[in-house]
């Protein structure tokens, strides 16, 4: 581990020192593959440099190594000025204190806070404090569902409550089909769901001051809810259990099943197949009878930030970038092409984001999203919990009983692995 | 050899291969080179006579020399092997989180703290640990057994010529020279519940299975999924070193075993073994700490994050470091596994070295 962080950081010794007129930009893998993302950003990068004579050097970095690599800038102080990061990463990113925070007079120089989406900007930091990051694309998760099969099976209008998911879900498995898609191995796919339903339980991952609630009923309950469309309701094939690349993605595209949760997912489909009009989109569902403290949130706020290295030696050409990439021009522009809703509310507006998929999203951001807990272990959250899910769905699916007392006793040994 | 002829120089090259012309007769076990090297030494310090500054300049140069020569080998293990496992060690004694990874100097000292919270087996962190560490040593030792006993096998199966035997070998000897991500990727889809080759055949074209498709990635399955990949990554590595060390058995000792009666498994435990044995010395410490730290296989199969049942300590360490953030308990984990490695290592050399003395 050691060889590898430290030939990391020297490996980030080898970037070009930066300049007046040149910038060193690590972009985040958006579209289908590296190059549709160099080529997107091509252009982008070209009418900067004719703006300001500002020379933007990218490189897109694929999601198994951004941490990694933000990891090893921030250890060397070397690398790149600008770059975009995950942001759930937000709060972890902060206590490393390597980044630019966004007081209100880095604000000021970017054109003001309130240009940004609340709910994008709530994600970029720990709460109280100045953000470390601004939001550059946003995501929400949707109930994507293929009209097709609902028309088939006599179903009018697509479920508002889980209750009416369920019997939904049992009308349109059959032989040849799955009621619901679910990515069961994918660790983060599974912590975003639990943070989804705990809060429909009125349950909470974390207190006020940032130490971990796991084993609460709430959140057992929760938990139970999402592994039990597998496992008691049957909607779900078994084999979703070991599902991790986006097979569930491919299964739905693939009428192999009737629903899926997912954000954003429209360029995916197309990509394999499916037309925008065969799927309908609705709001992710709530219960049907909310349980005490049950909170009206049915999407973690889910995107991208944009970041500044405070290494960087061009801190002034850094920040004309960040301004330029959160500009509504842009903004349009970039998130038109990766499916995504501007993390400005100049560009909402904006033809482009008025379909049914990106109205829909851009309604959940609005009013029933929250962002993921802003504490620094939250990453820890999601690999721990997320695995906890991952091992549930295999019991379920090799046909052993999910129970909450098993749920609590798992979900306390991983809050104990934590550390405070 | 050259005592008759002090005017001329003879090189290196040509002494021996004027000895090698010279029909030397002696018995086989006689060491060739003793005699040599003792016969041509005092040849050479005479030949020219020089001044007593030369003398001890020479002398200097002989004496810092080899130091000279191992100089930039030394210089380089220093610097990839030795500094980053101090530093990784000092890593392990340090909380060394996202709040202190900037500057290290910042991370507050906490001694034993990493080892004593992530050793404890009654915490959950130990229980853990211990967890992966149990189902690692299992796991390492069903594959290097299996991969050895392959080996060996194939090397016996492939040690007397015969048609087709070069294609045999090259075929056997593929997994090893294919690139372990895509072998592994490969494996992963092999391993698929629904549209795996495994369950495919398993299930469909066999009828192995009654009911449901099993699954290989998920489950108790997943121990065994990754021990197959496994050893079918490491036998043509075993294959290849034992049938080298094959090579160097004589055919003179087979045939002797033959005339002697010795039937072929007779054979094989009293001449092949025991010829073979320098070679399983090290062919064994090798496999056994490569599978203990292989991390590709099990990242790529499961994709990161390893079922229960197959997380083995590579792929824990990593997931209590880099994805936690938490760089001191990682190192910790790492240095712990690092002592017992060498711990394994030493009694093994010891048993084994041991043995072969009073054999």
């Amino acid at each position: 581990m050691a060889a590898a962080l430290l030939t990391g950081s020297l490996a980030a010794c080898g970037n070009p020192v930066a300049d007046a007129k040149t910038l060193t930009y690590w972009a985040s893998n958006q579209g289908s593959s590296l190059e549709f993302d160099k080529q997107t950003l091509a252009p982008v990068l070209e009418r900067f440099e004719q703006q300001t004579g500002i020379h933007v050097k990218v490189e897109v970095v694929p999601w198994s190594d951004l941490l990694n690599r933000l990891l090893a800038a921030a250890t060397s102080g070397r690398g790149p000025d600008v770059v975009n990061i995950g942001n759930t990463w937000s709060a972890s990113l902060q206590a490393t204190n390597a980044l630019i925070s966004f007081d209100a007079a880095a604000f000021d120089r970017i054109g003001g806070r309130d240009r940004f989406v609340p709910a994008a900007l709530a994600s970029a930091g720990a709460p109280g404090k100045a953000p470390a990051a601004v939001p550059l694309y946003s995501l929400s998760y949707a109930l994507y569902y293929n009209k097709q099969m609902f028309a088939d099976a006599g179903i009018s209008k697509p479920p508002a409550t889980w209750e009416e998911l369920v019997e939904v879900g049992k009308r349109l498995t059959n032989g040849k089909q799955w009621g619901l898609a679910i990515e069961g191995a994918n660790l983060s796919e599974n912590a975003h769901h639990a943070f989804t339903f705990s809060q429909q339980y009125g349950g909470e991952w974390f207190d006020l001051s940032g130490k971990p609630t796991f084993d609460t009923d709430q959140n057992v309950k929760a938990i139970k809810r999402y592994i039990d469309l597998m496992a008691v309701d049957k909607i779900v094939n078994p084999s979703n259990a070991e599902y991790a690349k986006n097979e569930s993605l491919s299964d739905f595209a693939n009428r192999k099943a009737a629903m899926l949760l997912w954000q954003a997912a429209g360029s995916a489909f197309q990509a394999q197949g499916m037309r925008p009009e065969e799927y309908g989109i609705a709001h992710v569902p709530f219960p049907a009878n909310p349980p005490a403290g049950g909170r009206k949130v049915n999407s973690m706020v889910a995107g991208i930030n944009i970041a500044v290295f405070r290494h960087s030696r061009n801190l002034e050409g850094a920040m004309e970038f960040v301004k330029f990439m959160t500009s509504d021009d842009e903004q349009v522009a970039l998130n038109k092409v990766y499916g995504s809703l501007p993390s400005v509310k100049g560009a909402l507006t904006n033809p482009a984001f008025q379909a049914p998929e990106q109205k829909i999203l851009a309604e959940v951001l609005a009013s029933t999203a929250s962002p993921l807990p802003q504490v620094t272990t939250e990453s820890q959250f999601e690999t721990l919990v997320g695995a906890v899910m991952k091992e549930q769905f295999a019991n379920a699916a090799n046909n052993k009983p999910i129970t909450e007392a098993a749920i609590r006793a798992k979900l306390k040994a991983v809050e104990q692995r934590m550390k405070a | 050899m050259t005592a008759g002829h002090p005017q001329r120089r003879v090189t290196p090259m040509q002494s021996a291969r004027g000895s090698a012309t010279v029909p030397v007769r002696r018995p086989m076990h006689a060491a060739p080179d003793v005699r040599q090297h003792r016969g041509s030494a005092p040849n050479a310090a005479p030949r020219r006579a020089s001044t007593p500054a030369q003398r001890r300049r020479r002398r200097l140069r002989s004496k810092y020399l080899p130091y000279m020569l191992v100089l930039p080998a030394a210089f380089l293990e220093i610097a990839i092997h030795v500094v980053p496992m101090l530093v990784g060690v000092w890593m392990s004694l340090l909380e060394l989180t996202q709040f202190h990874i900037q500057d290290w100097s910042t991370a507050p000292f906490v001694g034993f703290g990493n080892y004593s919270a992530t050793l404890d087996v009654n915490s959950e962190t130990g229980k853990a640990l211990l967890h992966s560490f149990g189902i690692t040593v299992l796991y390492t030792t069903l594959s290097v057994a299996i991969s050895w006993l392959f080996g060996l096998s194939a090397a016996v199966f492939l040690q007397r010529p015969f048609r087709g035997r070069a294609l045999l070998r090259t075929l056997f000897l593929t997994p090893y020279a294919l690139p372990v991500y895509a072998a592994v990727i490969t494996w992963g889809f092999l391993f698929q519940r629904d549209t795996g080759l495994v369950n495919h055949v398993l299930v469909d074209q066999l009828g192995l299975v009654d009911g449901e498709r099993p699954f290989w990635l998920i489950g108790e399955n997943s121990f065994w999924a990754l021990l197959v990949v496994s050893v079918w990554r490491t036998w043509p590595f075993a294959l290849l070193c034992i049938t080298a060390g094959l090579q160097n058995v004589p055919t003179e000792m087979y045939e002797a075993a033959a005339i002697d009666g010795a039937g072929f498994w007779r054979r094989i435990t009293s001449v092949t073994l025991p010829s073979l044995r320098p070679i399983n010395q090290v062919l064994l410490l090798v496999l056994f700490l490569w599978t203990f730290n292989d991390f590709n296989t099990p990242y790529v199969l499961f994709g990161g994050s390893a079922p229960p049942e197959a997380d083995l300590i590579s792929i824990h360490i990593y997931n209590s470091s880099f994805s936690t953030w938490d760089f001191g308990t990682g190192s910790a984990m790492s240095v712990a596994l690092l002592l017992f490695l060498l711990l394994v290592t030493a009694v093994y050399l010891l048993i084994t070295n041991r043995r072969r003395i009073h054999a």
